[in-house]
Parts: structure tokens; sequence; C-alpha cells
């Protein structure tokens, strides 16, 4: 008892109060600044809840005239040229199929990049390479677009083999599909290399210390153990090509149709979009009401892809605790 | 210290590598061919303790690594300086001393790990059963396979604890009979018991005691010559310790184990040899890097060090 005494006595000196501790005055500022970071991260949810619903006005209207059967299973989309035919297939099969021949080019080039990168690269190479390929994210997609036009187009009719059918047409799904993917390997390698740098350096070394080489090391520790973050980055590949606009309206051609060919003149929803859009059309007419449609569905198909990247790096994050 | 190495013939020497590494039963009943270079799996606990204190008995022992003038630097920082000793077969050979004075970077040249360091250079000599371990032909990945390496924090794969077993082996291509070579590496590891019916679940939901039983049995999975531990109880208490020690011993009879240690206890109670390292500075009182002070037999390191610095450390007084 004594000693308790001793110390209540030392720190407080004999005859003052009670020490407060309370605060000493309201903190408006942190109530004020908390408010406003709310207030910015409701930005985002509540744009996308905007987004929605100026879209769904029009769409409604659209649905009115056309099945939604008829509009998403149908194989004709001709919607000024009489008949009017509202079948969606051909500007989906559209976009699936620059998207396919991007993932072709960028989910090979890019898991390489990310593998050298995190697995080969001596730190300074490192250094100066990646830097440099997140540089390519940042050129605007219109320069890509000049560039499967002006570039790959011709080059691809000059190498073009014959077995494989006739050239390239000038606007061609192929071109603008690899320029998708050039501009998609940033993101992939960026992502990938990432999530392969964040397995724990004690994995590598437990294996390396197993007598495996560095090409076992990379392929069946590191790759495994980033399988999350890898696939996630390539769904957040896919998301940004099935909405590039710029490359396929500028390369591809606008011309519906089924098909998944490579050489062939296509139109991708998108491309669609940006084509009315940018035309002297209406706001009263039909055709008006029909990019709204096929904007909806665009959404919902990113949409759709995206919450599968976030489960996916959700997942991603609990692999090694 | 007392002149250890004892030249053999290419052709015995030889054999007994291939004795080691070949395959577990090989070892235990072909042994013999060098004489008094492996001791057999009939000699009882009590034979190896009354060896562990026999100055003769060590002597008798080959040498593992002979290491000479040993120097490693991290770019321009020295690690370790002009160490030169050899540690000796099927012994346990602790390393000890304190914090920075170079007893990872020097365990980490026995297994070439300082390669995957860029920054790392290596000069001087450690031979291998009389092979030169950084000779123009040598290649780390061969190195690495018959000399394994436990890390101080576990590291097992974010794999199946079956997976984490079979990993090595797979590499090595070993094809036949992988069920009954995860059996033999756990029930070697003393895990066998604790995981047989939980061989598909993920090695990160075992203990922490556990996990580096695992990536013990992983490294015996691929039948090494040698295991490397470097601080491998320092994450664990002391239960798990003690299960780990208990099982360095038991495997000391078909391995040659080099341990890193700070619990100076550990090393008393495991080791046949001990090295003490200690930090020193230059002339010009700068850019400290660990020297060796000391190697000796266990007990008499603990007991009767020649060294007073040895002394003080392992009597608690500096360090």
């Amino acid at each position: 008892m004594e000693a308790r005494d001793a110390i209540a006595a030392s720190g407080l000196a004999a005859g003052e109060a009670r020490p407060r501790l309370g605060a000493a005055s309201p903190r408006y500022g942190e109530r004020a600044i908390k408010a406003l970071l709310a207030v910015c991260a409701a930005v985002s949810v509540v744009t996308t809840v905007a987004i929605v619903a100026s879209l769904i006005g029009p769409t409604v209207e659209f649905f009115r005239e056309v099945g939604v059967f008829d509009f998403l299973f149908g194989t004709n989309w001709s919607p000024t040229i009489a008949p009017e035919s509202y079948g969606v297939l051909p500007l989906v099969l559209g976009t699936l199929s620059v998207t396919l021949w991007g993932l072709v080019v960028a989910v090979p080039i890019g898991l390489g990049a990310a593998i050298y990168l995190s697995e080969y690269a001596r730190p300074r190479v490192r250094k100066v390479l990646k830097p440099t390929l997140e540089v390519l994210a940042g050129i605007p997609t219109v320069a890509f677009g000049f560039f499967a036009f002006t570039f790959l187009t011709p080059l691809l009719q000059d190498i073009w083999p014959g077995f494989l059918g006739t050239e390239p047409n000038v606007f061609n799904a192929g071109a603008a599909g690899l320029a998708i993917g050039l501009l998609i390997v940033p993101i992939i390698a960026s992502i990938s290399e990432d999530a392969m740098s964040a397995v724990p350096g004690g994995l590598r070394e437990g294996a390396y210390a197993l007598g495996a080489t560095k090409m076992r090391v990379a392929l069946r520790v590191v790759f495994p153990a980033a399988l999350s973050g890898v696939a996630a980055s390539i769904v957040l590949g896919v998301s940004r090509a099935v909405g590039e606009t710029m490359v396929v309206l500028m390369a591809a051609g606008n011309t519906p149709n089924l098909s998944l060919s490579f050489s062939e003149s296509i139109q991708a929803i998108t491309a669609y979009i940006g084509v009315v859009a940018t035309g002297d059309i209406s706001t009263q007419s039909f055709e008006y009401n029909t990019i709204f449609a096929v904007g909806l569905l665009l959404f919902v198909l990113t949409l759709g892809m995206n919450l599968v990247s976030i489960r996916l790096v959700r997942r991603f994050r609990e692999v090694y605790e | 210290m007392t002149e250890r190495r004892q030249r053999q013939g290419d052709d015995a020497e030889r054999a007994t590598r291939s004795d080691h590494v070949g395959g577990g039963h090989g070892r235990e009943d072909g042994g013999g061919s060098a004489e008094g270079a492996l001791p057999s799996v009939q000699e009882t606990a009590v034979e190896s303790q009354r060896r562990k204190g026999d100055p003769a008995a060590a002597t008798r022992r080959d040498v593992l690594f002979a290491i000479e003038g040993l120097s490693v630097r991290y770019g321009s920082q020295p690690a370790i300086e002009n160490v030169s000793f050899d540690i000796l077969e099927n012994n346990i050979t602790a390393l000890i001393g304190p914090s920075g004075c170079g007893k990872s970077t020097l365990i980490r040249c026995f297994n070439r790990m300082n390669d995957l360091i860029p920054s790392a250079s290596v000069e001087g000599h450690i031979s291998y059963h009389g092979e030169d371990l950084y000779g123009p032909a040598v290649d780390p990945v061969e190195v690495r396979k018959r000399i394994g390496m436990v890390f101080q924090k576990p590291n097992p794969f974010p794999k199946s604890i079956y997976d984490n077993i079979a990993f090595g082996p797979r590499i090595l291509g070993m094809k036949d009979d992988m069920d009954g070579i995860v059996e033999r590496a756990l029930t070697r590891a003393a895990l066998w018991n604790e995981v047989k019916d939980r061989l598909d679940e993920n090695a990160y939901g075992m203990s922490g005691g556990q996990q580096q039983r695992l990536c013990i049995a992983r490294s015996v999975a691929i039948e090494p010559d040698v295991i490397l531990m470097d601080e491998p109880c320092s994450a664990l208490d002391p239960i798990s310790t003690g299960r780990i020690e208990d099982l360095m011993i038991e495997l000391k009879e078909n391995y040659s184990i080099v341990i890193v240690t700070h619990n100076m206890q550990q090393a008393a109670r495991v080791s046949d040899m001990t090295a003490f390292l200690m930090v020193a500075l230059d002339d010009q009182e700068e850019n400290p890097r660990g020297r060796l002070v000391e190697y000796d037999q266990t007990e008499k390191v603990f007991t009767r060090p020649s060294d007073e610095r040895t002394e003080l450390y392992v009597t608690g007084r500096v360090g």
C-alpha cells in the first residue's frame, strides 16, 4: 500500500486536482476532413449508379419496340437500313474478336515480361524496364489506332500467307486486336509483376535450396503463388480490351459482321456507339435509343468481368497467410 | 588447430560420395567403404554420445567442407574475412557468434545460396569432399541438390503438405513411389503421425514448429548429403525447438548438419563441433566483418575455450 501511495504521490503533485482526460476542445476539423474524405469515396459509387440510371430511360424505350430475345440473340445488326434489324450478336462477336486477338498477343508477352522482370532481370535492368513498360500504358489510344491503321494493317497485308485465305481488308479485326493487345501488355505485365514480386523471397530460397533451376522456381513456385494476381491482371486487360473504342473505330472498320475472322472488317459495340453518337442523329430518333441499349449491355459485360477480377484480387491476398 | 584432414584416394572418396547421394538404403548398409567415415545405423545413441566427447573419434571423420581463406563481401561491404576451418562428415557443426558476425553469410556459402544475391562476391576456397565448390565447372543447382538448407523462418510452399515434400523429388525426376518418398521423409522428420491424415491440406494450416519440420522433411526427401540449418528454431517455442533438436541428433546418423544458432544452449546440446565467429573492425576501426575466433569440439569450446573472447561470449558476458 505504501508503495502505491508513493507512486501516486510522485505522479500528482500534492493538492493538485484529478487529471482532466476529456478533449480540450471539440475537434471540428477532424470531423470535416472525415466527411470530405467520405464524399470523395462516395463519388465513384454515385457515378456508377448515375451512369446506369442515365442508360435506363432510352434503353427501356428501345425494348418497347424490340424484344429482349431478338436483341440478345439476333444475328443481324442493321439499325439504319430497311428492313431494320436489331440482333446485337454481330457487335458482341466483333468485340470478342478484337479482345481475343488482343489476348493472343497480350497474355504471352505480358506474362513473359512479368516473369522476366520479377525473376530474371537484374535490379538495374528492372529499374529502367518497368517504368518504360508503364509509360506504354499512358500512350493515348488514338495513337494505337493510327499505329494499327498505318503500320500493322499494311504489314499484315504484306506478310499474309496465301493459305490463310484472302489478305486482310484495309480495315480488319486482326490489326485492331494486335494494337489492343499491345495496349494491354503493360496492364498484364505490371500487375502480374507486382503479384510475383509480392511472393515472399523465402519461398524462392526454399525452392532454390532443393536444387530448383531459375525456370522451375519461376514457373512452379512463384507463378502458382501469384496466380490469382496474374488472373486478375488478365481480367483487367480483358475489361480494357472490351471497352476500348478508338482503336476499333479507326482500324477495324464499321461493318457489323458475325465472324471471329482475323482479316475481315468488323464492328465492335464501342465502335458502334462511337459512330452513332458522333453522327448527326436526332435525340428523338429510335437509333438514338439503340446506343443506350448496347451501352448497357457493354456495361453489364465489363461489370461482370470486373467483379470477377475483384474476387480474384481478394483471393490473391489470402494466399500465404 | 589440429590438422583434421584425412586424405584418401580419389576412388575411395568417390565411393563414399556415391553412397551418400545415391539413395537412403545404400547409405545405411554400404557406408563401410570408407573406413570410419559413416557411422552405421546400429550405433546406439550412447556410443554416439561417447564419441562426441572423444577427440580421437572426431579426427577419424572425413572432411566435408575444407574452408580456406574465405572472405565474402556484399558490394564494398565485407561480411566475413579470412575464415579457415574444416567441417567434418556426419557431425553437427554449430556456428555461433553475435549478430552481424557473418554466420548466415558463411553457411550460405556452403550451398552457393549467396550466388542469388547479385552484389555478393566470394573469395578464397571451399572444397566439398575435396572438390572445389566454386570451381568453374560447378553448377550451383547440382550443389544444392546435395546440400539442402532449412531457413530461419519456416518457408513451406503454399501447396499441400504432400506437394511440399514431393516438390524436390519431382525436380530430380524421381517418379516411382512418390507416396513412399513422402511417407519416408515425413517419418524421418518425426511428422508423419501428425499429418498422415491430412496430406492434401495446405501446409499453411500447420503450426510453426510443424512447418519447420515439414521444411526439414522437404530437404530430407531428396536424400541430400548435407543439411544446412540457418537458425532453424529462432521462430519456434521451446517444445518445438526440443523436437527439432532431437530430430537433428537422429538425422546426424545419415547426414552431415551445419547449424547457425543464436542459442548457445542449443549449440551445446546438439553439436559436436562449434565454430565461434566474432565481429572485428579493420585498422581504421571501420568496416565491421566477421572473423573466426575459435573452432573446436563443442565440449571444449563451452568448458575450456582457448580464446578469452570465446569464454566471454559463451558465458554470456559479451555479445
